[in-house]
């Protein structure tokens, strides 16, 4: 690790430099005025001082819609019906100023993605390998915010190759990875009173994280108590099962795989699902596992907060509260969360 | 895997097609890999599955009938219910399709070695169960095991699966074949009744046993009594789930019955795994 100094005016160089290896995305201002994730033309249209994107990065590594591979939809041609993979990413891609929370999301799925060697998605593998994840540490976090309850924080590293602290006029740009400090080699080194400022900038930022939620009785907790507990009853009532929270989410990775022709072009792709929906879990038979509205809530919680946190170790969110934001009917995570931790569980 | 893509399937030719039951809605296929070194990379163990594909109709789960003492073609038996299975029903001898695994967990048959082996099997779901008979009863494998007995019960005698290896092993196998009907009908001269009234009559020993129990889940409600009043303990005895399923390497999230991935981590559970996790099954 090293702490390097750009000055903001020089943002420029380091674009360009980008530029020659990769395809920049950005967080950047929309016409509408919302920030959203788009790719980069110049240096200008950068955003140093927003939350966070509505929607996650997830798609850099994992596309909404994603061809997997495609197929010759003839079966009177030799080499019909056999399918065929489709390439992987033509050009690597960089993606700057992604906040920490959103790093460490797909740190996270990498556990999941890549578990062992029969469970190797090569789709996520590929782009996991050709992206560039250039942080921004968050100066002012939303009231939505937890980031720091679940192993996470406005200046988490753990998953970026660099990380950048706004400090008005220069960057603090600490290197985190042998790609990262490739990218800063011809930079000067970041002086104390920076590294000082950066110092400081992160503990105040912690600080201002002021929604918070305990986990340590959902983790000593068996899964049976937890899914049995009456809370669930409860929490799930005003809940549409829309599936706008596995929409925003950063960690939220199930998908669906269809195939689709056109005449004689055939293809497989995956698209992102949501265990919201009643579809997510029917069988052929008619039977569903997960039939009623309550089975799907409490599945969106027990995954993110004890199944994936006792099958793999990582906790399941990152804390960025997207999906309290974007919920139509106010459900707040860190509350839901909350009832889990109880002391008396009811 | 090929490409080491796990969701590529190997291409596969239908080798052979046969309408398996008299009502028609079960039939099975052999398949045979295109590429000799596709069928010596799906190496599988009775009790795994594998994803049929079949382009643009997409991909069903389906367990692997055949067993590896076979050779290097695939059996699957399947019903036609979505789709994808009727439109493979459709399908003829001869037909490129795809197969993509194999899939899952097999039988514990390294912990079943030494030990009796019971098996009820009820309807369809005696597909891999076929897989473990011909396994455990080849020469190699049939020493490593005590006694074999098999239940295995279909609404008539025209819905049972298998029947010239069933007749087969009644004369030529040292396994305990029982087989049963739901109903008397003309001609029938074996068990009459529903799988768990044949358990509970031929009353299998617990002791130094384990029990694979496969069926559709009214067959999987009332054997259970049985078993417990015959001293079976949870961890004898094995079951096999079924959920939804797309990936079926434990990624896609749907099929999960707690922590667990049915496609990965199952299908085969024991009821003492089972007895601890919800019921999202």
């Amino acid at each position: 690790m090293q702490d390097k100094i750009l000055d903001k005016s020089e943002v420029d160089a380091l674009l360009e430099r980008l530029g020659s290896e990769y395809d920049v995305y950005a967080p950047l201002r929309d016409q509408q005025g919302s920030v959203e994730w788009a790719a980069l033309d110049s240096s200008s249209d950068l955003v140093w001082d927003f939350s966070n994107t509505g929607v996650s990065p997830k798609r850099f590594v994992f596309p909404q819609t994603e061809c997997m591979m495609r197929f010759n939809n003839r079966s009177d041609d030799p080499e019909g019906m056999i399918m065929k993979q489709e390439q992987g990413l033509q050009r690597q891609q960089a993606l700057l100023n992604i906040r920490p929370c959103d790093a460490k999301a797909l740190k996270a799925l990498d556990s999941i993605y890549c578990r062992d060697q029969t469970s190797n998605d090569v789709y996520w593998r590929d782009k996991r390998e050709k992206t560039l994840y250039v942080g921004l540490a968050c100066k002012s976090p939303c009231p939505t915010c937890f980031c720091t309850s679940v192993r996470c924080g406005p200046h988490y590293e753990e998953g970026l190759d660099i990380l950048l602290v706004d400090l008005g006029e220069r960057l603090l740009v600490r290197t985190l990875s042998e790609k990262g400090a490739e990218l800063a080699s011809n930079l000067s080194d970041a002086p104390d009173e920076a590294k000082q400022q950066a110092a400081q900038q992160k503990e105040e930022a912690e600080a201002a994280v002021r929604s918070q939620v305990g986990l340590e009785n959902i983790q000593s907790r068996g899964i049976m108590e937890l899914y049995e507990a009456p809370m669930w009853d409860r929490e799930h009532e005003s809940c549409l099962n829309c599936g706008v929270c596995t929409y925003v989410c950063p960690t939220c990775h199930c998908f669906d795989i269809q195939d689709e022709t056109q005449g004689e072009h055939g293809r497989r792709v995956r698209n992102w699902d949501t265990c919201m929906s009643w579809l997510f879990t029917y069988h052929t038979s008619g039977h569903n596992p997960r039939g009623t509205k309550k089975d799907r809530f409490r599945q969106r919680f027990m995954h993110k907060f004890k199944y994936m946190p006792y099958k793999f170790d990582v906790i399941g969110c990152v804390g960025c509260g997207r999906c309290t934001q974007s919920c139509p009917v106010n459900i707040d995570v860190t509350e839901v969360v909350g009832e889990m931790n109880e002391p008396d569980l009811n | 895997m090929r490409n080491n893509n796990p969701y590529l399937p190997y291409p596969v030719r239908i080798k052979r097609v046969e309408i398996a039951t008299e009502d028609r809605s079960l039939r099975t296929f052999e398949l045979e890999f295109l590429h000799q070194e596709d069928a010596d990379a799906f190496r599988y163990l009775p009790g795994q599955f594998a994803e049929l594909s079949v382009p643009g109709y997409g991909e069903a789960p389906i367990g692997i009938a055949s067993s590896p003492t076979e050779g290097d073609t695939l059996l699957f038996t399947v019903s036609k219910a979505g789709l994808l299975t009727s439109h493979l029903h459709s399908m003829s001898e001869g037909d490129v399709m795809g197969v993509r695994g194999p899939l899952g967990k097999s039988y514990p048959l390294q912990e079943m070695e030494g030990k009796n082996v019971l098996i009820l099997a009820g309807g369809y779901a005696v597909t891999t169960l076929r897989s473990t008979m011909v396994w455990l009863l080849h020469p190699d494998n049939r020493p490593k095991y005590g006694d074999i007995t098999f239940v295995y019960g279909a609404r008539t005698p025209g819905m049972i699966l298998y029947k010239e290896l069933l007749e087969e092993w009644e004369t030529n196998s040292d396994a305990n074949i029982h087989l049963t009907i739901d109903n008397e009908a003309p001609g029938w001269d074996k068990h009459v009744g529903f799988v768990p009234q044949i358990a509970e009559k031929i009353e299998p020993s617990p002791q130094n046993a384990m029990a694979l129990v496969c069926g559709p889940p009214v067959m999987i409600k009332f054997t259970q009594p049985v078993l417990d009043k015959q001293g079976w303990q949870s961890d004898q005895i094995i079951m096999s789930l079924e959920n939804r399923m797309k990936c079926g390497i434990g990624i896609c999230g749907r099929c999960n019955v707690g922590p667990h991935y049915v496609c990965k981590d199952g299908p085969v559970f024991s009821k003492a795994e089972l007895d601890e996790l919800p019921k999202e099954y």
